[in-house]
């Protein structure tokens, strides 16, 4: 989809300063990919969560403060992982390739 | 039930598409994606809007299921296949709730919605309506269901599986990450209660493991076979997931899904509740 915001969903109505968010979008070259599922695993790499992309590719946690992967599924390419670290009261924006 | 008689691979699923003895339904967490896109001829339930009571916090009665199937034109002979998101997640509550009042033929398709979008299989946005039909369901097996007085009694007695991620188990987190972090008055996990993330029985696209896989899991944990067994998460939908396996793949005959799961184990006044990565004691 072309022209499409950059970055993760809108963070309007969130109270940012309650919550340690990991958000972002899943990109092929330079297209936001809107079937992808990406997984949120813990420091131990245990699964916490899972989300599929938005259609706009873009995908949210709302995580704790620490460090965690990104798993990246989409159809036809290898899953990818990402390492990222949460905040309390900041947002980790984040760009993930499939 | 056996894997055999509750599964079916998205390859049975695309050979049947058309099947008028077979009705597909999907059932998502994010309500709006069946919308986007579904598997040709399937129809809706939304987990939330037709499953609860508008009022109370409870199911939909007898009638109001029967009225709600007969509406969606499914039909007590009907084979349903349920499939959705979040690794079927909700599908695999509603599998619970449709045998919950006495459905006879239905299954989950292993992979759910995301096993059949990595395969790059088809999705269709077209409405999909089907005739009346008179639907009749049975009153609820609540052999299947367990209620929060015999979830307390059976602390220390019976297996408690507590199917959430480490960090809710041990109250670092009220909810699933992708939720925002609230619901329960307190975090923990039920005293004497076994961590067993449903993740675990899970494979990355979504399907099953392995039954010896399955077993081996379960046997780790400390299961104890000879006893009766509930299983629980935040909202009773993870744990119906878990319920699947216990009961309806690896047939074990007296397993319980506690549906008021922690939202209401974790709101109520003097129970007793274990924080941190260990079980906790009596």
């Amino acid at each position: 989809m072309c022209g499409a915001t950059r970055g993760g969903p809108s963070l309007e109505d969130i109270d940012i300063s309650k919550e340690a968010i990991i958000q972002g979008i899943v990109v092929k070259g330079s297209e936001p990919v809107g079937n992808a599922y990406v997984r949120l695993l813990d420091a131990t790499g245990e699964f916490t969560a899972e989300v599929p992309t938005s259609a706009t590719g873009q995908f949210r946690f709302f995580a704790g403060p620490g460090r965690w992967t990104l798993r990246t599924m989409a159809p036809r390419v290898e899953f990818a992982d990402r390492a990222v670290v949460a905040q309390r009261g900041s947002v980790a924006e984040v760009t993930v390739a499939a | 039930m056996s894997r055999e008689s509750a599964l079916v691979t998205a390859d049975w699923v695309q050979e049947h598409l058309g099947d008028d003895t077979i009705v597909l339904v999907e059932v998502d967490e994010d309500t709006s994606a069946y919308d986007k896109g579904h598997i040709a001829g399937a129809v809706k339930l939304d987990w939330k809007e037709d499953l609860q009571d508008p009022v109370r916090r409870d199911f939909v009665d007898r009638d109001q299921f029967g009225a709600l199937l007969s509406e969606r034109g499914i039909s007590n002979d009907d084979t349903v296949v349920l499939y959705g998101g979040n690794n079927n997640w909700f599908a695999a509550y509603a599998y619970w709730y449709f045998k919950l009042y006495g459905h006879d033929s239905v299954k989950l398709l292993d992979g759910g919605r995301k096993k059949w979008e990595l395969d790059s299989r088809e999705l269709v946005d077209e409405p999909v309506t089907r005739e009346q039909s008179g639907y009749t369901a049975k009153d609820q097996d609540t052999s299947i269901r367990a209620f929060r007085d015999e979830v307390v009694a059976a602390i220390g007695s019976q297996n408690l599986i507590d199917v959430r991620s480490p960090d809710e188990f041990a109250g670092r987190l009220l909810a699933p990450a992708h939720l925002p972090q609230e619901q329960a008055q307190r975090g923990g996990h039920i005293p004497t209660a076994g961590n067993v993330p449903w993740s675990k029985a899970a494979n990355d696209d979504g399907t099953f493991r392995s039954d010896a896989e399955l077993e081996q899991l379960y046997a780790d944990a400390g299961l104890d076979t000879g006893r009766d067994t509930i299983a629980y998460c935040r909202i009773g939908e993870r744990s119906s997931h878990t319920w699947f396996v216990l009961h309806e793949i690896l047939e074990l005959p007296r397993v319980k899904n506690y549906d008021g799961s922690w939202t209401e184990y974790g709101s109520l006044i003097g129970v007793p509740v274990a924080v941190g990565d260990e079980p906790g004691t009596v």
